[in-house]
């Protein structure tokens, strides 16, 4: 709740705005319905008692109105919020947005650049100020991407791509997590996320540019083996297309624990 | 021989598993040695495991769902002590692989053996009842729907000693839940218990739905049954339009996990986007199949203990078929942040928020019942005013998450947590604790202790906001749920108070146990014996407690709303009982060993099918069938109760009910 961006403001303003809207009229009904055991508590014959009572127009209808009020105002804010706030849409901006390509792994995530030609696994380096288009697939299971303090989340799922805009305002270190449960390597499934100045981050693309590996499909495969090893690194130079692979499935799907351990990884391996 | 079953599935090296299983077969050891050396094992074979009795069957529904509770309660306590101890550097005591048995074990007893068998247990014992007749529609059904549900509820629990429970949570998405990713048999294990037990849910579904249909009293017409009636109406048909849905899903699963078939998989075409849209059309009106019925207790005891009817009855009535119509056009509210564009995420973003106006309509008629009333503040309605409070906020929290841009960043977050937490355990636990102490006399014949509940009420209530609020609060800070260790320390305070609130819960668990134990040792201080101990209004307050077998001697003539109190009012006006009626020999339906029997044979199956024996698999599929055939089939099915036997039970009620009516004579008589 302490939102770095124009996305994570938004989520944050809805947020606070709807449960401004709805407290107005809970706090009020938890006072009354107090209120109301307590007055005609059997002990309290000053109250008078009604014991016919049980129906009243007028009480109806506005017992009627007032929920029907509130969801009013609160369709307005779903209506607007959701158009305004839709992950699919372009953020506003007079900078052209920075292309990064997400795929989530087991249980690791990996950034390709392609405007820049370069890779990194579990840290997500971004231009301050500047929107950020992330195109999001999975390389097995479903997961989330999210990083709370920039705002919205969207699943990650084989063999599709979501569609996500984001921006930091200023440059910080975030946190970034999977939202949805993917296996035992989950919990620490998490990612840094730098947000630099303009030249520092153009310096982190030029330092980066040939230096380590080169990311092909043979490198991809290796990495969608199931891992818990969590420390970043990067790749100096990607193969073009090679996201559309894998969200085309050309290059295969991460194989699960099988290939990794050559054998079922629960105590009931003794087939036969 | 075995299919994949070896020794290795036995968890010999883990203590956790192990202690709790050898603990677990003692004590079952335990009690059947006792039942047997006792000489009880005749009494309990007659007159509960065969029993067709709507009565005895929703008690032992309850007693299920009571011990799975326990169970999932178990589990609980694990997981918040496994993150409260994984803070950074430590991994705590329970390993990923554990940990992630764990939550989907506690998901899935609580939903499937805890929730459901709880509800269905109440709507069985009192609806017919209610309704003023002497069993459901199909007593014999009735017992096999109990005992596939208990075949369920037996394999998830073999799945702790043989085998492993499904890593997958309480619904397994795939990819994840596929071969591929999840190899072992804990998903099978799920699969089949929860098949197993939905045919028994969708049996009751079918059974409850017909009672209220066709069965009802004469005079009992739908717009004078009791509230808590309607509500198991609404609750059944909800059943029976969604768990052929989830019982399709699960199939195809299975399909897919044991023949290879590719409808969620990563290859060949497979989509998971199909399983996740199917799997929530059942699962969003699951959770109104649970809180419905909840609804109707509250309203029972709402209007009860104030001594009034229910305020806006009508527009109850009216309130509750809404939620039944819209709660199946919500489901996209689960996965809003799959990005299906802004124009359907409005739609159910909307749709969702709409089913607020019918909560928000019971809300405040239950608050209009309490107007001008007499309120007494038995345990049942501390139960209740709880609830008021709780749910509110619960159902505030929903609309919020139905809020496409605010679910946005709270989506599978522990605010998530906390908001289901929040309805479910405020809404129907709550419920169901006000139910059992409401309708414990009825059944047993003497009330529950009212110290000991009211202690324990306020331990829950109190525990509940202390275990939840810093749920909610972790997730708006960006905490996930399922987290098996947690990077950021900064959480821990939060996490800490968490488990502080799991202790008082367990304290208020304590109380309730203690209850129980002191209100069997003082049940004759606690005697109801005029059979209407809280001066109630529909028709099983009518009854002795516990009532007979066969519920009314002579079927009630039904001739306004709140069917008792009429009868109730008029006696006390005219000083006296109507007259005496003519008692007739009364045909009771035979108890059948069928649904024990069958159920046994499809536990069997469904054993055979996780570890793949599939000679086993042949046999007990055989065995389930000729059981069933051989049991069912039968030429006499029903026995007579002589008119003498009805006369003479129902004279000892009528002799109650005129000690009443004297002692209120004397006490009017008296200056007040
Ligand atoms: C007042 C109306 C309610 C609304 C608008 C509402 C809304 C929601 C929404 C939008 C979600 C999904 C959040 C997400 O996954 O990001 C959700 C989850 C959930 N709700 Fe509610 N809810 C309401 C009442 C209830 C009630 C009465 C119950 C149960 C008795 C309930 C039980 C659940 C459960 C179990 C989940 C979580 C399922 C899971 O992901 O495992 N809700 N609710
Ligand atoms: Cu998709
Ligand atoms: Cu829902």
């Amino acid at each position: 709740m302490d939102p770095k961006g124009p996305v994570g403001q938004g989520n944050r303003q809805i947020i606070v705005d709807a449960t401004l809207i709805m407290l107005f009229i809970v706090v009020p009904t938890i006072l009354l319905a107090l209120w109301m055991g307590w007055r005609y508590r059997a002990s309290n014959t000053k109250a008078e008692y009604l014991p016919y009572w049980s129906f009243s127009g007028r009480i109806e209808a506005v017992v009627w109105a007032i929920p029907i009020l509130v969801i009013m105002f609160l369709s307005g804010e779903i209506w607007i919020g959701s158009h305004k706030l839709d992950p699919f849409r372009p953020l506003e901006s007079d900078q052209k947005p920075v292309e990064v390509q997400v795929v989530s792994l087991d249980w690791r995530w990996l950034f390709i650049y392609p405007e820049e030609g370069v890779a990194s696994v579990n840290e997500l380096v971004i231009p301050a100020g500047r929107p950020v288009h992330f195109s999001i697939t999975s390389s097995s299971v479903m997961n989330t991407f999210f990083v709370p303090q920039l705002g919205s989340m969207i699943y990650a799922m084989n063999g599709m791509v979501s569609q996500l805009h984001l921006q930091a305002d200023q440059p910080g270190e975030f946190r970034g997590i999977s939202g949805q449960f993917s296996g035992d390597g989950f919990s620490d499934m998490t990612f840094k996320v730098r947000s630099l100045p303009a030249d520092q981050y153009a310096g982190w693309v030029s330092a980066t540019r040939g230096a380590g590996p080169v990311l092909d499909q043979t490198a991809y495969a290796g990495l969608t083996h199931q891992s818990r090893d969590t420390r970043p690194f990067t790749f100096g130079a990607v193969q073009p297309d090679l996201f559309n692979a894998i969200a085309t499935r050309q290059a295969p799907p991460g194989p699960g624990p099988v290939a990794q351990y050559g054998r079922e990884t629960t105590p009931a391996s003794g087939e036969n | 021989m075995f299919g994949k079953l070896s020794w290795a599935a036995v968890p010999l090296h883990e203590p956790i598993p192990m202690i709790t299983s050898v603990v677990v077969i003692l004590i079952l050891l335990g009690v059947i040695g006792w039942v047997v050396a006792k000489g009880h094992w005749r009494y309990i074979w007659d007159e509960w495991i065969t029993s067709v009795d709507h009565k005895r069957i929703g008690i032992m529904y309850i007693l299920l769902g009571a011990v799975m509770l326990v169970r999932g309660f178990a589990d609980a306590i694990m997981m918040r002590t496994q993150q409260a101890a994984a803070i950074g550097e430590s991994a705590g005591y329970l390993p990923p692989e554990h940990y992630n048995q764990i939550f989907s074990a506690h998901g899935t007893i609580m939903i499937f053996f805890a929730a459901m068998p709880l509800v269905i247990g109440m709507m069985n014992y009192v609806m017919p009842l209610q309704l003023g007749v002497r069993d459901v529609a199909f007593p014999t059904l009735n017992s096999v729907g109990f005992w596939l549900t208990a075949a369920g509820a037996l394999l998830v629990n073999i799945s702790l000693f043989v085998g492993e429970f499904a890593r997958t949570g309480w619904l397994p998405y795939p990819p994840l839940s596929e071969t591929t990713y999840t190899p072992g048999v804990g998903v099978d294990y799920y699969l089949w218990a929860v098949q197993i037990s939905g045919i028994g849910t969708l049996m009751t579904g079918v059974n409850l739905v017909t009672t209220v249909l066709k069965m009802r009293a004469p005079g009992m017409s739908y717009l004078r049954m009791p509230m808590f009636c309607w509500t198991t109406l609404a609750s059944n048909l909800l059943i029976i339009a969604v768990f052929p849905i989830l019982t399709a899903t699960l199939a195809m699963l299975t399909l897919d996990r044991y023949f290879g078939f590719h409808f969620f998989t990563n290859e060949a075409g497979g989509n998971q986007m199909m399983f996740v849209n199917l799997i929530w059309a059942w699962g969003h009106p699951e959770v109104y199949i649970l809180v419905l019925p909840a609804f109707g207790i509250f309203s029972e005891i709402f209007s009860t203990f104030s001594g009034k009817p229910l305020f806006g009855y009508r527009s109850m009535v009216a309130a509750t078929l809404f939620i039944v119509v819209v709660s199946c056009m919500v489901w996209l509210h689960h996965f809003f942040t799959m990005g299906a564009g802004p124009a359907v995420n409005t739609f159910f973003g909307i749709a969702s928020s709409v089913i607020a106006v019918g909560t928000g309509v019971k809300i405040y008629n239950w608050i209009f019942t309490m107007y001008g009333g007499r309120v007494r503040f038995e345990v049942p309605m501390l139960w209740s005013m709880g609830f008021l409070v709780t749910f509110v906020i619960g159902g505030m929290t929903g609309v919020l998450l139905a809020i496409p841009p605010a679910d946005f960043v709270t989506h599978n977050s522990m605010f998530l947590v906390a908001h289901f937490h929040n309805v479910i355990l405020g809404g129907v636990v709550f419920a169901l604790f006000a139910a059992i102490e409401y309708w414990f006399p009825k059944a047993f014949g003497f009330r529950l202790h009212p110290g000991w509940g009211k202690a324990a009420f306020w331990f829950a209530f109190i525990g509940f906001w202390v275990t939840f609020t810093p749920l909610y609060i972790l997730g708006l800070q960006g905490m996930t749920r399922r987290l098996q260790h947690i990077n950021y320390p900064e959480w821990a305070p939060m996490l800490y108070l968490s488990v502080f609130g799991v202790a008082i819960l367990v304290v208020g668990a304590a109380c309730q146990v203690i209850q129980l134990v002191v209100s069997i040792r003082d049940r004759d201080k606690l005697r109801d014996v005029t059979g209407d101990p809280w001066d109630g209004r529909s028709m099983e307050w009518a009854t002795p407690s516990p009532p007979p077998m066969f519920n009314f001697a002579v079927i009630p003539n039904v001739e306004g709303e709140e069917a008792y109190w009429g009868i109730k009012t008029r006696a006390i006006e005219t000083q006296r009982l109507g007259p005496e009626p003519v008692y007739k020999p009364i045909h009771m339906p035979l108890n059948s060993p069928v649904g024990v029997i069958t159920a046994f044979f499809a536990s069997v199956t469904g054993f055979a099918l996780i570890w793949h024996i599939w000679w086993l698999v042949i046999l007990g599929l055989v065995c389930a069938f000729a059981g069933f055939v051989w049991f069912a089939w039968r030429d006499i099915h029903e026995f007579e109760i002589p008119a003498e036997e009805v006369a003479r039970i129902d004279r000892a009620r009528r002799a109650a009910r005129r000690a009443i009516l004297e002692r209120l004579a004397r006490e009017q008589g008296k200056p007040a």
